[in-house]
């Protein structure tokens, strides 16, 4: 018996392996379930109604996905080009620094002027976090898991200085958090009395636009040559260099982004555990969607569903939340595994 | 300045030092030794945390020191088994799979945790190694005082590095970890499971990962938090390259990187709130990507460094 | 030459393959394969490129397994046992030892090193190296196998490394010894070098199974031969018996008739190197110095050499990769393009690298893109940054037409092509800009004889229609055939160039291993 790569994987296939990685690693997490206790199927509806049983539940997932959508993004462009980009967390933390220095008071604007260059400028601040790992890759080698992995704790420091020091809310009691963003800085709601904001459009905007660019555009053609094939690419005269430069600009500033759009939308103002963990979730969301723009959308609700159900499945049925990381953990084991099923076919 | 030389001469600088670089000689050592195979293992941080976690709960639970340590070498080999399969093998990508088997190891750590102490805001304490203190290791003059506020493990930590000199360069299979992690076709021309020398070489050095994040737990501290690992096993993957894959400079990368850490905290203490004390505890990270750069021009990577190796493929 | 006397009993079988089958995908590598192989004996295993030889080596050796079939050798006292399939180490048991064409030698450790590795038992505490080094003292000696024990692999000639990988082989005591293509990457001396050494081994009782694609060199060393065609063993022949034509024609099948070279004069300059030097580096090669060269329309010059003396520097040069380090070079006149390899296309140099699967072909990608990588960014191709993929298709639809490519069509991924599919495919990309300098690296490197037929063609059209071509190859047959002019390159210095007409095969030899410098 040997793995062989299929000509053409067929079109369900493809589909369907995210599906059954999911389904693997719900079934692999129901053994911590069991020993935890749980009557597991109990705890899994009880997952999917929090998550997706009422129009509240809904709103409350897409909310969660929707920083999720834009890290997944950040991964699933970088991955495209091999460029392995981990540090969407400290890119986020330093995009939603950014939103609070703009937007905490500091400029006066009407909303139209003043959200876009909040949006702006956190996008930017997260590309540049990224420039510093993709030039030291580029221009000496240096391995950008690492260095995006280790700034991410620089990152948080960063966030931890700057909220005991010049972003400091006077009025907050001893805890570390910055000033309350301006109304107009902040992103309107979608639907009253729901938590769901104007971030989640803008995430869906840069899913259709990183399709349309990846897919398209001529640029998008160069990140997929280089991440297949880099060698080929310099021997056919493609910018090879500038493609990753590119390519992780464009990373980090959607993980700027999700940072601006907790801040903006959903918080109002930034502390240091502003993020859970999306900026790694997003790589789970990224490999989930197989690394298309589009499937980061369904992949991210997921993810999100697997949290808010997860919290309130925590209260409910008295396990631990953390089962949510166990879910998210497995599923991307799961899905590296279903990847080889779409890619090889076993022969004896 | 004298105050900052001052601190150079003291022995509890020294003694802090080696507390601070033993779980990165674990993780450097045992992250080597994968690599050395031709496998990068991501997992590492994860496996430090599930390590952690593991060796204090079995303390907590009334075991035996030494027993907590070998527990959590297993669940390690527990964890580098599984990412060995599923790069090895099954030729997965090492990066992915790796930072699976951190996000796996660290939420299996953190569920354990939580499903068994619900309730405890204080995290519970061990009573952890004690320091050798007395003996002969003591009388040895100068490096005597720094050894004595040692623990058994920091010990353990610095036999290991002769010990693993001696099984890469001086043992058929050290040399057959080294080919392998050259050229799998000439390991395998010669006869060589290559699957099973690579996924032992992970088993083994993801072991060796989670003894260093006990010592976390059973030495430096007396308990388990949640982030208590805080990025040491990135700093370790920057530790290998520094150490070019040789153990004995692996250690001299560990150890220099502890008088750094122990250096800036006294530092810290000398320059008072002057300076952000965030500011100081960023030198880790940022003295890690600093030793790559250094190194980067003449790193000489393991050529079959996160090339899969697939039998009978065409 | 030495020849085994005479036996009048035929020598025990050592190795018998019986209906030996293999499939991959849709094609059909062996398909019921009977061999034997007897003591002493040297056995040629015969075939183009893609018949089989390869794959048919591996499943002996373990690499692969066979679909059907069995693998029987004879164990010490003589009697035939099935050896277990899929294990290299049940073969080395078995006294099997295998020299890989590509070579599998770690580069980083010691000759002794690789050829001890594997021999000890893993959990020894402690090398045993002294009586490793008797043993291989003796080896080297009756073999006349002489290469530096303490010397890292890497810093050995191919020569030498090969070398290596026999006494890999004969340190563990085999009973049957395969090579595979083992001249490919020597030069003719060493060629002859290594008959010397295999019949002294055969003479000793050694059974060699010899795979080779050049029908002068086994009927020049092997009293039997095996001729393998697509997957079957056609023929097999006693070379005393059977003509060469006879040979020829049984692993051949169909006549192809091979392109031939006409006589045009050579037209105006198009490139000069005066001087040229390229320090060594990232593009895997020593560097290159002192480097002198002409190339006119209308012409072919050929580049000889054993691998790793310099051609690989050499040819990055050309493809715009390496920027020269000294001395001028001038295109038609104009100073060299140093843009990279862009200002190169734009100057009209087409390139096809040595490695097309590594340097080539993005295999992840659909034939459509892959035929664009040198000119997406042209109007006919985008527009305001968007492609358009509907030329992009139709273009591709074109290429495959005009050059024969066997294919589901433009989106195909064409990593899933074969090597010779490739080929055509990367060489219509570059000749379809009509280049007036061609760098061909290597065109043909392990293809079948109908597409080495089919690149030659297209080559020596671009030279009639007026390109100059710069063709670097190991294969020295090629280099006759085609070039008008033969250049040698030898530690990263290149020889004056001499008229193919007037130089031997085995001048050119002793150039490719520095014995002369110049052609007598």
């Amino acid at each position: 018996m040997r793995l062989e790569v299929r000509a053409h994987p067929p079109r369900w296939l493809v589909v369907a392996s995210p599906v059954a990685a999911i389904l693997l690693a719900m079934a692999l997490a129901a053994i911590p379930l069991a020993l935890a206790g749980a009557d597991v199927l109990a705890a899994y509806r009880q997952m999917a109604v929090a998550s997706l049983g009422s129009p509240f539940a809904l709103t409350e997932t897409l909310t969660r996905a929707t920083p999720l959508i834009l890290t997944g993004l950040a991964a699933a462009v970088a991955f495209r080009a091999r460029l392995w980009n981990i540090g969407a967390e400290g890119q986020l933390y330093l995009g939603a620094v950014v939103a609070v220095a703009l937007g905490s008071g500091a400029l006066s604007l009407a909303p139209p002027v003043l959200i876009p260059l909040a949006l702006a400028a956190s996008a930017l601040a997260g590309a540049l976090f990224m420039l510093g790992p993709t030039w030291l890759k580029l221009r000496l080698g240096v391995d950008e898991v690492v260095t995006t992995l280790l700034l991410n704790f620089v990152a948080l420091l960063f966030v931890g200085m700057m909220l005991e020091g010049p972003m400091k809310d006077p009025m907050s009691l001893g805890w570390p958090q910055s000033a309350p963003m301006v109304d107009a800085a902040t992103l309107p709601r979608l639907i009253g009395r729901t938590r769901l904001h104007a971030g989640f459009l803008v995430a869906l905007s840069a899913a259709a636009l990183i399709w349309l660019y990846m897919e398209r555009t001529v640029w998008g053609f160069e990140t997929r040559t280089v991440g297949s094939n880099a060698r080929a690419a310099g021997f056919a005269g493609m910018p090879v260099a500038r493609v990753f430069l590119r390519t992780g600009l464009i990373s980090g500033a959607l993980a700027g982004l999700a940072g601006a759009g907790e801040v903006m939308g959903l918080k109002g103002y930034l502390t240091q555990d502003l993020s859970p963990g999306f900026g790694y979730s997003g790589i789970v969301v990224a490999m989930l969607a197989q690394l298309d723009p589009l499937g980061v959308v369904l992949a991210a609700i997921f993810v999100a569903g697997v949290f808010v159900g997860a919290d309130s499945m925590s209260r409910t049925v008295g396990v631990p939340s953390y089962i949510a990381d166990l879910v998210v953990a497995l599923s991307l084991l799961a899905m590296l595994l279903a990847g080889l099923v779409t890619r090889y076919r076993l022969r004896r | 300045m004298t105050e900052a030389f001052d601190i150079l001469l003291q022995a509890s600088f020294w003694a802090a030092t080696l507390r601070i670089a033993t779980p990165l000689i674990y993780g450097t050592l045992g992250e080597l030794i994968c690599e050395r195979a031709g496998v990068l293992n991501l997992g590492i941080e994860g496996i430090m945390t599930l390590g952690a976690m593991v060796g204090w709960l079995a303390v907590y639970e009334g075991a035996p020191l030494w027993a907590g340590v070998a527990l959590a070498a297993s669940v390690g080999m527990l964890a580098g088994l599984v990412h060995g399969l599923l790069t090895v093998p099954l030729g997965l990508s090492q990066h992915v799979t790796g930072i699976g088997i951190t996000l796996l190891s660290t939420s299996v750590a953190s569920y354990t945790y939580r499903v068994l102490l619900p309730n405890v805001s204080t995290p519970p304490r061990i009573e952890p190694f004690p320091p050798l203190a007395e003996g002969w290791l003591a009388s040895i003059p100068v490096i005597g005082p720094v050894l004595a506020q040692q623990t058994a493990l920091t010990l353990a930590a610095l036999a290991l590095v002769p010990g693993l000199a001696w099984l890469l360069y001086r043992t058929p299979l050290g040399l057959a970890i080294r080919a392998v992690g050259e050229n799998p076709a000439a390991v395998e021309a010669q006869g060589i499971d290559v699957y099973a020398l690579r996924i032992g070489a992970v088993v083994f050095g993801s072991a060796l990962m989670a003894v260093g994040g006990a010592f976390l737990t059973l030495s430096a501290f007396n308990a388990f938090f949640f982030g208590m690992v805080n990025g040491r096993g990135w700093i370790c993957i920057a530790l290998v390259v520094f150490a070019s894959w040789r153990p004995g400079k692996a250690l001299l990368g560990a150890i220099l990187f502890g008088a750094f850490d122990a250096f800036q905290v006294r530092l810290q203490q000398v320059v008072g709130g002057a300076v952000p004390y965030q500011l100081f505890l960023m030198l880790p990270y940022l003295l890690s990507i600093l030793a790559l750069v250094l190194v980067s021009r003449r790193a000489a990577y393991p050529l079959a460094l996160m090339r899969p190796y697939l039998k009978g493929q065409r | 030459m030495i020849r085994a006397a005479a036996v009048p009993v035929p020598a025990p079988v050592v190795l018998r393959l019986e209906a030996i089958s293999k499939r991959f995908g849709e094609l059909l590598a062996n398909e019921a394969i009977d061999l034997e192989l007897r003591r002493g004996e040297i056995l040629a295993l015969l075939g183009e490129n893609g018949a089989g030889k390869t794959t048919l080596m591996s499943i002996l050796f373990g690499h692969y397994v066979a679909d059907s079939g069995a693998v029987l050798v004879a164990d010490s006292s003589g009697a035939l046992r099935p050896l277990p399939p899929g294990s290299p180490h049940a073969a080395l048991r078995a006294g099997i030892g295998m020299v890989h064409q590509h070579f599998a030698l770690a580069g980083n450790l010691s000759v002794l090193d690789n050829i001890v590795l594997g021999t000890e038992p893993l959990w020894r505490p402690k090398h045993h190296r002294q009586a490793a080094r008797r043993k291989l003292a003796d080896l080297m000696g009756s073999a006349g196998l002489e290469v530096p024990l303490d010397a890292p692999v890497g810093s050995l000639s191919v020569g030498e490394r090969q070398r290596v990988e026999i006494l890999k082989a004969l340190y563990r005591d085999v009973r049957v010894l395969i090579l595979d293509e083992p001249t490919a990457v020597l030069t003719p001396q060493e060629a002859e070098r290594l008959f010397l050494t295999l019949e002294r081994l055969s003479a000793k009782g050694l059974a060699i199974l010899f795979i080779s694609h050049k029908l002068d060199e086994v009927v020049r060393l092997c009293r039997r031969v095996a001729v393998l065609r697509a997957g079957r063993k056609v023929a097999e022949f006693a070379t005393a018996d059977a003509s060469p034509g006879m040979i020829a024609e049984a692993m051949v099948g169909r006549a192809v008739a091979m392109p031939r070279r006409e006589s045009i004069a050579p037209g105006r300059v198009l490139l000069e190197l005066a001087d040229v030097e390229v320090p060594g580096g990232p593009h895997g090669g020593r560097g290159i110095a002192d480097i002198d060269l002409t190339v006119h329309a209308h012409e072919i010059v050929g580049i000889a050499g054993v691998s790793g003396n310099g051609q690989r520097t050499f040819a990055a040069l050309l493809a715009g990769l390496v920027r020269p380090g000294a001395g001028e070079i001038r295109l038609e006149g104009r100073p060299w393009p140093t843009g990279g390899p862009r200002a190169l296309i734009a100057a009209g140099i087409g390139r096809t690298p040595e490695d097309r699967l590594s340097d080539g072909i993005v295999a992840d990608l659909p034939i459509a893109e892959n035929l664009v990588l040198e000119t997406y960014k042209s109007r006919r191709f985008q527009k305001l940054g968007f492609l358009r993929r509907g030329r992009l298709v139709e273009h591709a639809r074109e290429l495959i037409r005009a050059y024969d490519v066997r294919c589901e069509g433009p989106g195909q991924r064409i990593g899933l092509l074969s090597g010779g599919n490739i080929q055509k495919l990367l060489l219509g990309r570059v000749l379809e800009l009509s280049p007036r300098l061609i760098l061909a690296d290597q065109p043909t490197r392990g293809l079948d004889v109908g597409a080495v037929a089919f690149i030659h063609g297209r080559l020596l059209e671009a030279r009639r229609r007026g390109a100059g071509i710069i063709l670097i190859s190991e294969d020295l047959d090629e280099l006759m055939r085609l070039s008008d002019r033969i250049a040698v390159m030898y530690r990263g210095r290149l020889s004056e160039t001499m008229p193919a007409t007037g130089v031997t095969i085995r001048q050119l030899g002793l150039l490719m291993t520095g014995q002369v410098r110049h052609a007598a």
